[in-house]
């Protein structure tokens, strides 16, 4: 037999977080998928809004202010418990990574309630006309992440407190989890702002 | 790590001549083997089994086994969507012919563009890139394997809808690209436009799955040694294929999103009565509908760049320029959408961009050209069927390429443009760009992927006759554009002189049918009784060629290493492997992202019907959306917790991957 | 084999230049194309030395720089071509005789403009031009998008519902009859959705164009007029529109100067009595899927019909 080289690859590592794992990297591609979806979405509000004369069109009011900013507030604040969960996992500390997906899940449910009442007081119908169109499927666009997020955050929390937690893949999970919120409170900024003041200033 | 091993050169020599090689073809052991190969062969082959039993069908997650399926699946539709194509020839062969009503032949021709571009062209890329792409990076599987299960049951389910709505009357009418306001509910009530907009749906969501673990696959997955500077051409087309799916699948998804809430809830997105406008739709379609066609070519390219290698028997020359070329093709392919446009009228001075834009798109695929030529310049061609239909590709797609540079000119479109010669050009470039190329690869791999060799003379009558007919077909329809043969009529009269060019294309389409079913019957044939193919019968240089043909479950025993383009010219004998990985559960090694170091171990999952039953809930969710919205509104969280079901782990041992 | 509805065999300035541009794109696309092939037929055949080298020769480097170069330089001769075209295309004239063309599923209303209300008029299916005038088109649609092509005189135009009249002007340089076709794919019979175009010295226009001002004929013989008798009564009027008689339909086409067509259902049928009386009788089956519905007539009625049709010149 030809005598060669071999690489031992038992001796190394079976997980690893952030760009080094795969699981980064999926993440990252749905993140370019997702962002390309809300370019086209905005780019979409801004052709119907070009071919009115005023925007909102006649007999429309404006969108409430308050529930989304309100959001913008909880979003912002949501970093937080949020950075304080991917440090934990990726000190795969299981008792402090327990504790702030908790506090985190909290912060998106809050933000989920909100986001209802925000759907009440867009003072306009999506069937009303091209702008209610445009208004509400941007908004619904954002909530479908938002949930599914949501939802991930809560599956994953309750996975923490049951025997699978404790593994080096889950806190993996966790941290790309944390990373894909930080996508969720980022795009919320400029749909926000398109949403409610693009209609106040033009 | 690459001792003993030249860097670039040297490969013509190392390289045996292919007739020699397949006299010594006995080389059933791998390049990469170590002593004792033979025990851990056994353990991994527990380890990787299969799904067995009854519903081994639903469960299985090893990429070949999907790849195979899905490839075969998109033949399928592929021989559907050709027989459409023959019905449509039957129908224009002669002027006033009434054989098809004008009802039957619009759908006809959606269900034919909407079949070959959304069921056959871009699935069978991302098929074959599923069975080959894992073996070309050395890797034992394919990223999130439950993914890929999911993607394929979502295309074939996709399909099933497609063809069971056709069969009841209820076939997509509007064309493949289904404008508005023709698609608006006022226009086109029933069902039909629905039909067309869950079906991208289906492929949509399909296409992007795979495009995401090919990304991942690619960047994380490579042998030791495979930097991306030594990733095989067609692994880099797949890369930018996948990129190009994330960046233009969402723009269709957006606009099918809007078209099927004015269809379902009254939206007026493209209703001109309330705001809404018919060019958004265009916009959102074409800023898709471009790169899609590259999204078909791209993977082409890398697989004719494979064959020139392995049939000239030498390294493609400028693997630098082949590789900017098809990143510049990538990019700039996002920059011509409106090129589509020209005759709706929108400014000039934009759509002067857009055509310089187009044009510009011809430098990259002339470069990749000029390198084949050089190639086979400074090589040995060898005469095998795969490196005709390479030959049959230029000859073709170049004419196609410059058929499309006089398109790009507005005032000549506004002449041709949805005219029959618009139709000549996109299947010289579809057909010629990536079916014949797609063929020739399919034949070159047959090997590979069944362990047996196609009939070398089956393999020659079906190019011949593909070649002729091809071009019998198309080659007419040029003229008959100019002399005002619009597209996607059912019928013309005689007095406008297209009967007998039309006739011309109509037997020509009855020889390329032809020459297609010879190559399909030799496929099936030689796949049965074919002579058994050893590990690389073709002396091919890169890693798929490093494990026996069919390869088995687990790919390969050794983990190679590379440290060139062409590692089977280079001594392999002599290149370390990896070793070490769990014998006992399905580990695979992740690689750093640009220069391929071995970086972490990590394991796969086993075959679980999760992914079967996830796409069966979203299909019933997608059909059922089909009459109302409240399907989604109940479908979503079924859906949820199927997912949920299918990555929650199993046992502390066993455990899944992680949400993708 | 050129055709009626040929680029190739232009009528005008405009499908004149296009196709001069045409010769420039296909005479430079054949020697592309040929040499691509030499070359790709050279390098199969060419005799090669016994042990090829490995390194590539500088020389085959050398000459896929120069065969870049040359595309890059060939781009841009026909990028500016066709950039100097469309300019030459776009030029509007001022005094330009103004056509409103509407398109429907599937036929073609023409509205002739003036000043004068009293002189517009409208049409169907055939627009009259004079030779060696400008003639600028608004092309509108009423429902789904339509696109407007002669190509004998211009390229095609789309014409989308919502938007303004979209315009575009064109000239023919000789007199005759050019065939147009909708090129827009826009639903079940969109293959029957041609026009003609006819191109009259002016003097000839000028008198189709005060023949066309006035309101129908009277009809002049007791067959005709048994005829308008029964269009009147049938549902006929409700969608067409015969001036000097009540009839002031708006759904179908304008039928005052009905006689003097060439064709009827858009270019679907010669306009002769036996296609004719089909239509009327069996629109659905002839055009399937059009506006006009098939008619049941007495017996009896279906001659003087048709008779008093053919009698609107
Ligand atoms: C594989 C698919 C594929 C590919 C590769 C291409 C390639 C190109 N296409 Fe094509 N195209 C389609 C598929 C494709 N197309 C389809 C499906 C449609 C119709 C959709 C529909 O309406 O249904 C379409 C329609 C289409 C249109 C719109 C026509 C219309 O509807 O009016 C235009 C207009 O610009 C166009 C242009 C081009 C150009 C400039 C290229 C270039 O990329 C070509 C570049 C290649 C070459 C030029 C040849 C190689 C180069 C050399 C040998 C160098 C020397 C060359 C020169 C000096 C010129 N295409
Ligand atoms: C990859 C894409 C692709 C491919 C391969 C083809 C293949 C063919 N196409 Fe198609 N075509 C399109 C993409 C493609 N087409 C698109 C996008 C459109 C525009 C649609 C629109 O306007 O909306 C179009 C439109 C189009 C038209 C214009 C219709 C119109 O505007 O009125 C015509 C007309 O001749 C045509 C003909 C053909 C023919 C003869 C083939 C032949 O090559 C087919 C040869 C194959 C066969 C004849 C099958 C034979 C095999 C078997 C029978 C064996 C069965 C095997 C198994 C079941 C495994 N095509
Ligand atoms: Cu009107 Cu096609
Ligand atoms: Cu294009």
């Amino acid at each position: 037999m030809i005598q060669r080289q071999t690489i031992d690859a038992s001796v190394l590592p079976d997980h690893a977080f952030g760009s080094r794992s795969i699981m980064w990297w999926a993440t990252m591609t749905i993140i370019a998928i997702e962002s390309t979806v809300f370019a086209l979405a905005i780019a979409s509000y801004f052709y119907l809004q070009g071919n009115e004369e005023t925007w909102p069109p006649p007999d429309t009011a404006l969108p409430g202010l308050l529930f989304p900013t309100i959001n913008v507030f909880i979003l912002l604040v949501s970093l937080w418990p949020n950075e304080m969960t991917k440090r934990a996992a990726e000190d795969m500390d299981l008792a402090k990574t327990r504790r702030w997906i908790v506090v985190a899940v909290l912060f998106a449910v809050a933000f989920v309630v909100v986001r209802g009442f925000e759907f009440t007081r867009l003072n306009v119908s999506w069937d009303s006309n091209a702008y209610g169109s445009a208004t509400w499927t941007l908004l619904i666009f954002h909530t479908i992440h938002l949930v599914t997020d949501l939802m991930d955050s809560l599956v994953l929390a309750v996975l923490m407190f049951t025997r699978h937690g404790d593994k080096p893949r889950r806190f993996v999970d966790v941290a790309e989890n944390s990373f894909y919120w930080y996508f969720v409170v980022l795009s919320w900024i400029p749909i926000y702002v398109v949403l409610y003041w693009v209609p106040r200033w033009l | 790590m690459s001792e003993g091993v030249s860097e670039h050169g040297a490969h013509v020599a190392s390289a045996k001549p292919l007739e020699e090689h397949f006299k010594k073809e006995g080389t059933k052991h791998s390049p990469y083997s170590l002593p004792g190969d033979e025990i851990l062969h056994e353990q991994l082959e527990k380890t990787w089994s299969p799904a067995k039993g009854p519903f081994r069908f639903f469960m299985q997650v090893d990429h070949k086994i999907l790849g195979k399926r899905f490839v075969v699946t998109a033949f399928i539709w592929f021989g559907l969507g050709g027989i459409l194509a023959a019905l449509m020839r039957m129908q224009l062969s002669r002027p006033d012919n009434t054989f098809l009503s004008a009802d039957q032949y619009n759908q006809i021709f959606t269900m034919h563009g909407v079949t070959m571009m959304f069921l056959f062209a871009v699935p069978i890329m991302e098929a074959i890139a599923v069975y080959m792409v894992p073996l070309l990076l050395g890797s034992r599987a394919l990223a999130f394997p439950r993914l890929t299960a999911y993607s394929y049951f979502m295309f074939l389910f996709g399909g099933i809808l497609l063809y069971t709505a056709f069969f009841l009357n209820t076939g997509p009418d509007t064309g493949w690209f289904t404008y508005p306001p023709l698609a608006n509910p006022e226009f086109a009530p029933g069902k039909r436009v629905d039909v067309w907009a869950q079906l991208v749906n289906f492929t949509e969501i399909s296409a992007i799955a795979v495009a995401i673990e090919l990304i991942v696959t690619i960047l994380k997955q490579r042998a030791p040694g495979m930097s991306v500077n030594r990733l095989p051409l067609y692994v880099w087309s797949m890369l930018i294929t996948s990129f190009m799916i994330v960046f233009a699948m969402p723009a269709v998804m957006t606009s099918s999103f809007y078209l099927a809430s004015d269809r379902l809830v009254g939206t007026h997105f493209f209703n001109p009565a309330e705001g809404g406008d018919p060019l958004l739709w265009q916009h959102l379609f074409w800023f898709f509908g471009h790169p899609e066609v590259y999204i078909i070519f791209l993977p082409a390219l890398g697989m004719v760049s494979h064959i020139v290698t392995t049939f000239t028997r030498r390294q493609v020359f400028g693997y630098t320029a082949m590789v900017l070329s098809q990143v510049a093709t990538g990019f700039i392919g996002f920059g011509l959408w409106v090129h589509h446009m020209f005759a709706t009228g929108i400014p000039a001075l934009g759509s002067s961009y857009f055509t310089a834009a187009s044009m510009l798109i011809a430098i990259p695929s002339g470069i990749q050209i000029f390198c084949w030529i050089a190639t086979i310049w400074m090589g040995r061609p060898v005469w095998k069927p795969p490196f005709l239909f390479v030959l049959g590709f230029i000859a073709i797609f170049v004419l196609g390429g410059l058929t499309g540079v006089m398109l790009a000119s507005i005032p000549l479109d506004l002449q041709v443009h949805d005219t029959m010669f618009v139709v000549a050009h996109l299947h010289y470039v579809l057909i010629g760009g990536a079916v014949f190329p797609l063929f020739g690869v399919l034949y070159y791999w047959f090997p590979k992927i069944t362990g047996r060799m196609q009939n070398d003379t089956a393999g020659y009558v079906s190019f011949a006759l593909m070649f002729i007919g091809f071009n019998l077909t198309f080659f007419p329809m040029h003229k008959l554009g100019l002399i005002g043969m619009t597209r996607r009529i059912y019928t013309y009269h005689p007095e406008t002189g297209w009967g007998p060019l039309n006739a011309l294309s109509s037997i020509g389409a009855l020889v390329l049918g032809l020459g297609v079913i010879v190559y399909v019957l030799n496929g099936l044939i030689s796949w049965k009784k074919g002579a058994v193919a050893g590990s690389n019968p073709f002396d091919g240089p890169t890693l798929e060629w490093a494990t026996s043909s069919p390869p088995p479950e687990y790919n390969f025993v050794n983990i190679p290493t590379v440290s060139g383009h062409e590692p089977l010219w280079h001594a392999p004998e002599h290149a370390p492997v990896v070793t070490g990985l769990s014998t006992t559960e399905k580990e695979i090694l992740i690689t750093r992202t640009f220069d391929a170091e071995p970086d972490h171990r990590y394991t796969m999952p086993t075959p679980t019907p999760w992914p079967f039953l996830a796409a069966v809930a979203t299909a019933v969710m997608f059909v059922g959306g089909l009459f109302t919205v409240w399907a989604f509104v109940i479908g979503l969280p079924i859906a949820g917790i199927i997912v949920t079901c299918w990555f929650w782990p199993t046992t502390p041992r066993k455990e899944g991957e992680a949400p993708a | 084999m050129r055709g009626i509805q040929s680029a190739l065999e232009p009528a005008g300035p405009q499908a004149e230049q296009i196709a001069r541009l045409w010769d420039v794109f296909l005479i430079t696309a054949a020697v592309v194309w040929l040499l691509v092939m030499l070359f790709t037929i050279a390098a199969l055949l060419r005799r090669r030395p016994e042990i090829v080298p490995n390194a590539a020769s500088p020389r085959v480097r050398n000459a896929v720089i120069a065969a870049t170069g040359l595309t890059v330089l060939t781009l841009f001769a026909l990028l500016t071509a066709s950039i100097f075209t469309t300019r030459g295309i776009a030029s509007v004239p001022d005094r330009a005789i103004q056509i409103a063309v509407t398109a429907k599923q599937w036929w073609w209303q023409i509205d002739y403009d003036d000043r004068d209300k009293s002189k517009r008029f409208t049409t169907a299916n055939e627009i009259v031009i004079p030779v060696g005038h400008p003639v600028t088109v608004h092309l509108r649609s009423s429902d789904v998008i339509h696109s407007f092509w002669v190509p004998s005189l211009h390229g095609k135009r789309d014409m989308i519902p919502g938007k303004p009249p979209s315009t575009f002007t064109f000239q023919a340089d000789k007199p005759g009859v050019y065939r147009g076709q909708c090129a827009e794919f826009c639903g079940y019979q969109h293959a029957n959705m041609s026009f003609w175009v006819t191109a009259l010295p002016f003097p000839e226009y000028a008198k189709w164009v005060e023949a066309n001002r006035q309101p129908s004929r009277i009809p002049s013989t007791h067959t005709q007029r048994k005829g308008q008798e029964v269009f009147m009564n049938s549902p006929c009027p409700l969608c067409h529109t015969i001036q000097g008689t009540p009839a002031n339909g708006k759904t179908g086409p304008d039928l005052t100067h009905f006689g003097s067509r060439r064709s009827i259902a858009a270019g679907t049928f010669p306009n002769r009595r036996g296609f004719l009386g089909g239509w009327i009788l069996d629109a659905q089956h002839l055009k399937p899927g059009s506006q006009m519905p098939s008619m049941t007539l007495e017996q009896g009625e279906l001659e003087p019909l048709i008779s008093y049709l053919e009698s609107l010149k």
